[in-house]
C-alpha cells in the first residue's frame, strides 16, 4: 500500500457513493426541499434566540446591574459565556485549517460544519464582552480611531488585545469559510431549478466556473488562509487566557493559561462538533461520507485534549502549592475545590478528564449515542469550566472581608439559554440553504482514491 | 470562423489524457473547467505558481506597520497615560495585538487579491452560452483551446478532442476574456 493510499483508508466509502452528479444532487438536496423536522426546531430555536434578545434589551436598558454580578464578582456568566462560545469555535479552525496544513484528507467531510461552527460561535462570543461593558452604544471606544476627545485606548491593557484577536479571527474565519464554498455555492447556482435561486446562488457564487485558472489562485489562498489560521486559532485563545493571566488574582495569575486554554477551547469544540454531526449523519443518511474514521479520529482528539486538560488541572494546583504563597494556596488548594462551588468543581473535573477516559476503547468510539452523550457532558463542563475559574475566583479574593457569592439572575439564564438558541437558529439556517458539505472537496477525494485504486487492492 | 474551441468530457481521467496530446500539437493556450481541483492540472497545463503568496507577504508587512504604528502613536503620542511610571512605549504589550494585525492584513490581501485577480465578481462569461455548461460544476469537465486564427487549426484541436473521448465538441467566438499567459483574468 502507497502512504496515498494509507492516508485514504476508509474516509469515503467510495464503492457505496453515487455518481457525482447524483452525489451533487443528494448534497444539494437540503437547500432546494425542506424537510419536515427542520421547521419545529427552526421555530424553537427562533423562540430562544428571541429570549436572548428580549434579555440584551433589558440588560442594554436597565444596565448589568439586572445580572447577579457583585465586587468582587465582577465578571460572571457574561465572561464565562464569552470565553466558552469564543473557544468552542477553535475546533472548526482546528479542523479545517491545522487539518489542511497536515495533509488529513478525512477533514474534507466535516469541515464546513466545523467552520460554520466557528462562525457563529464567535457571533454569540463577541457580544457578551460588548454587553459587559455596561453601555454598549459605546463600544466603538475600544476601537482606536482619531476622535476629538484625544482620548487612546491603552495597549498595554490585555482587553484593546481582545478586541484585536477577536476581530481578526472572526474576518479571517469568515473568509476561510467564504472562499471553500465558493465551487459548492456554483455547484448550488448550476442545480437549482428556479431562477430566483440560480440568481441567489449566482451572486453568493461571485462568477464561479471551474476554470483552471480559478483552480490557481484558489488553491494557493486557501492553503495561504490556512496557514494564517493556525497560528491565528492559538493566539486567540492565548490572548482571552491573558486577560487573566496577567492579573495578581490567585487562580488566574498563572503562566499555564496560554496552552491550557487553547487546549480546553479545541477540546470543547470537538464535543459541540459532535454533538452537531452526529444527528446531521443520521438524518442525511450521510454515512458513506461520515465514516466511523471520521468519528474515532474525533474520539481521539477528544481524549488527547480531555487528558492534556487533566494534566492542566494538576499543573495548576502544583504550581499553587509549590509557589508556596498562601493566597494562591488557598485558592488552588481550598476554595476551589471545597468552597462555594467546589461541587461544580468536582463535576467539572468528572466531565472533562473523566468522561473522554472512555475513548481509550474502539467499541466507544464508533458508537454514535457514546460520542453524543460524552459530547454534551464535554459541552457543560466545559462551561463549568470557565464558571469555576472566573467566579470560583473571584469570590474568594484577598481580603475575607470582601468575600462574596454570586447568584445569577434570570437574565443570566436567559442570555446563556439564548445564545444557544441564537447559535442553533444560525446553524439551522445555514444546514437549510447552503451546501454543508464541501462537495467538491468530496468528489476530488474520491478521484483521488480511485486513482490510487489498484494500489490499494494490491 | 471561431477564436476558441470549447469540448466537453464525461471524466476526468479522459479530460487529462487529452491535456499532454494538445500541448504536443502546440496548443499552449488551453484552459479547463472542472467541478473540483484535479491533481496534476497545473503540471497538465504548465501553470506559473499564483503571485496570492506575494500579495499576502505585502499584506501581512502592511499590517505589521500599520498595527505597531496605531498603537505607538496611542499610547506614546496621542495619549501618554503613566501607569505606575512604566514606559510608555511597551514593546511587549504591543506586539500582541501588532500579530493579529499582521495576520488580518496578510489573510485580507490574499482574499481580496484573489477576487481582483480573478476579476469576482463576473456574473456572466460567454462559455455560459453552450447549452449544458452549467454541469462545469457538477459533474462534467470541460477544455477550451484558445486562440485559433484558421480553419486547420480549429479542425486539428477538434480532432485532437474527439480523439480524446470528447462528447462533444463546438466552437465558440465573441469577446474572449483570455490572456496569453495567466489564464482568464490572471493578467499578472
Amino acid at each position: 500500500m502507497s502512504n496515498e493510499a494509507i492516508a485514504h483508508r476508509d474516509v469515503l466509502r467510495v464503492d457505496s457513493l453515487p455518481d457525482d452528479g447524483k452525489l451533487t444532487v443528494q448534497l444539494l438536496r437540503s437547500a432546494f426541499h425542506s424537510s419536515w423536522m427542520w421547521w419545529p426546531l427552526f421555530l424553537l430555536s427562533g423562540a430562544l434566540a428571541l429570549l436572548f434578545v428580549v434579555a440584551m434589551a433589558v440588560t442594554i436598558s436597565r444596565g448589568i446591574g439586572s445580572w447577579g454580578n457583585n465586587i468582587p464578582v465582577g465578571w460572571a456568566y457574561g465572561i464565562t459565556d464569552f470565553v466558552w462560545w469564543i473557544g468552542i469555535g477553535h475546533a472548526g479552525t482546528f479542523i479545517s485549517a491545522f487539518l489542511l496544513l497536515l495533509g488529513q484528507h478525512w477533514r474534507a467531510s466535516i469541515n464546513r460544519l466545523a467552520e460554520a461552527m466557528t462562525i457563529f460561535a464567535l457571533v454569540n462570543a463577541s457580544l457578551f464582552p460588548v454587553l459587559h461593558l455596561g453601555r454598549p452604544w459605546f463600544f466603538y471606544w475600544l476601537v482606536p480611531y482619531p476622535a476629538t476627545t484625544g482620548v487612546w485606548p491603552n495597549f498595554r491593557s490585555s482587553l484593546p488585545w481582545d478586541v484585536a484577536a477577536v476581530t481578526a479571527y472572526f474576518l479571517v474565519s469568515l473568509m476561510f469559510f467564504y472562499l471553500g464554498m465558493l465551487p459548492d455555492l456554483a455547484s448550488a447556482r448550476d442545480s437549482a431549478a428556479s431562477r430566483t435561486r440560480k440568481r441567489i446562488y449566482g451572486v453568493l457564487a461571485l462568477g464561479w466556473r471551474g476554470r483552471s485558472s480559478e483552480w490557481r489562485h484558489f488553491r494557493a489562498t486557501y492553503l495561504l488562509l490556512g496557514g494564517i489560521a493556525t497560528p491565528l486559532v492559538i493566539s486567540v485563545h492565548s490572548i482571552v487566557s491573558l486577560d487573566f493571566a496577567i492579573t495578581q488574582l490567585p487562580g488566574w495569575h498563572s503562566s499555564i493559561f496560554p496552552p491550557y486554554f487553547v487546549v480546553g477551547a479545541i477540546f470543547s469544540g470537538l464535543a459541540l462538533l459532535l454533538m452537531l454531526m452526529l444527528p446531521i449523519r443520521s438524518v442525511f443518511r450521510l454515512h458513506d461520507l461520515i465514516t466511523e474514521r471520521h468519528l474515532e479520529n474525533i474520539a481521539k482528539l477528544m481524549l488527547a485534549t480531555g487528558t492534556i486538560l487533566g494534566y492542566s488541572y494538576l499543573c495548576e494546583a502544583f504550581g499553587a502549592w509549590y509557589s508556596g504563597d498562601q493566597f494562591e494556596r488557598f485558592a488552588m488548594l481550598v476554595a476551589r475545590p471545597f468552597g462555594p462551588y467546589g461541587v461544580l468543581f468536582w463535576l467539572m473535573t468528572l466531565a472533562n478528564v473523566a468522561s473522554p477516559q472512555l475513548f481509550w476503547w474502539k467499541k466507544m468510539r464508533v458508537q454514535p449515542v457514546v460520542l453524543w452523550l460524552v459530547g454534551l457532558i464535554v459541552f457543560a463542563g466545559m462551561w463549568l469550566e470557565r464558571f469555576v475559574i472566573i467566579a470560583g475566583s473571584l469570590t474568594r479574593d484577598f481580603l475575607p472581608s470582601s468575600w462574596q457569592d454570586f447568584v445569577p439572575t434570570w437574565i443570566d439564564w436567559s442570555l446563556l439559554l439564548g445564545s444557544i438558541g441564537l447559535f442553533l437558529f444560525l446553524f439551522l439556517a445555514f444546514l437549510r440553504w447552503m451546501p454543508f458539505i464541501p462537495i467538491s472537496e468530496i468528489k476530488r477525494l474520491r478521484y483521488e482514491m480511485v486513482q490510487a485504486g489498484p494500489e490499494r487492492s494490491a | 470562423m471561431s477564436d476558441s474551441v470549447l469540448a466537453e468530457f464525461a471524466s476526468a481521467q479522459s479530460m487529462m489524457a487529452t491535456l499532454p496530446r494538445l500541448r504536443e500539437a502546440r496548443f499552449s493556450h488551453l484552459e479547463t473547467f472542472t467541478p473540483f481541483d484535479i491533481p496534476g492540472l497545473p503540471e497538465a497545463l504548465d501553470e506559473r505558481r499564483s503571485p496570492i503568496g506575494w500579495i499576502a507577504l505585502a499584506g501581512g508587512v502592511a499590517g505589521v506597520l500599520l498595527g505597531y504604528g496605531i498603537q505607538w502613536w496611542a499610547d506614546v503620542r496621542g495619549y501618554p497615560l503613566n501607569v505606575g511610571g512604566r514606559p510608555v512605549h511597551a514593546s511587549p504589550a504591543f506586539t500582541v495585538a501588532t500579530v493579529e494585525t499582521a495576520m488580518l492584513c496578510a489573510a485580507g490581501a490574499a482574499f481580496i487579491g484573489t477576487l481582483i485577480l480573478l476579476r469576482f465578481p463576473r456574473l456572466w462569461a460567454r462559455e455560459d452560452e453552450v447549452d449544458g455548461f452549467e454541469r462545469a460544476s457538477i459533474d462534467r469537465f470541460w477544455i477550451e483551446v484558445h486562440s485559433i486564427d484558421s480553419q486547420y487549426e480549429a479542425d486539428k484541436a477538434s480532432r485532437l478532442l474527439k480523439a480524446g473521448g470528447a462528447l462533444r465538441v463546438l466552437p465558440l467566438s465573441g469577446g474572449s476574456a483570455f490572456t496569453a499567459h495567466g489564464g482568464a483574468g490572471g493578467a499578472i
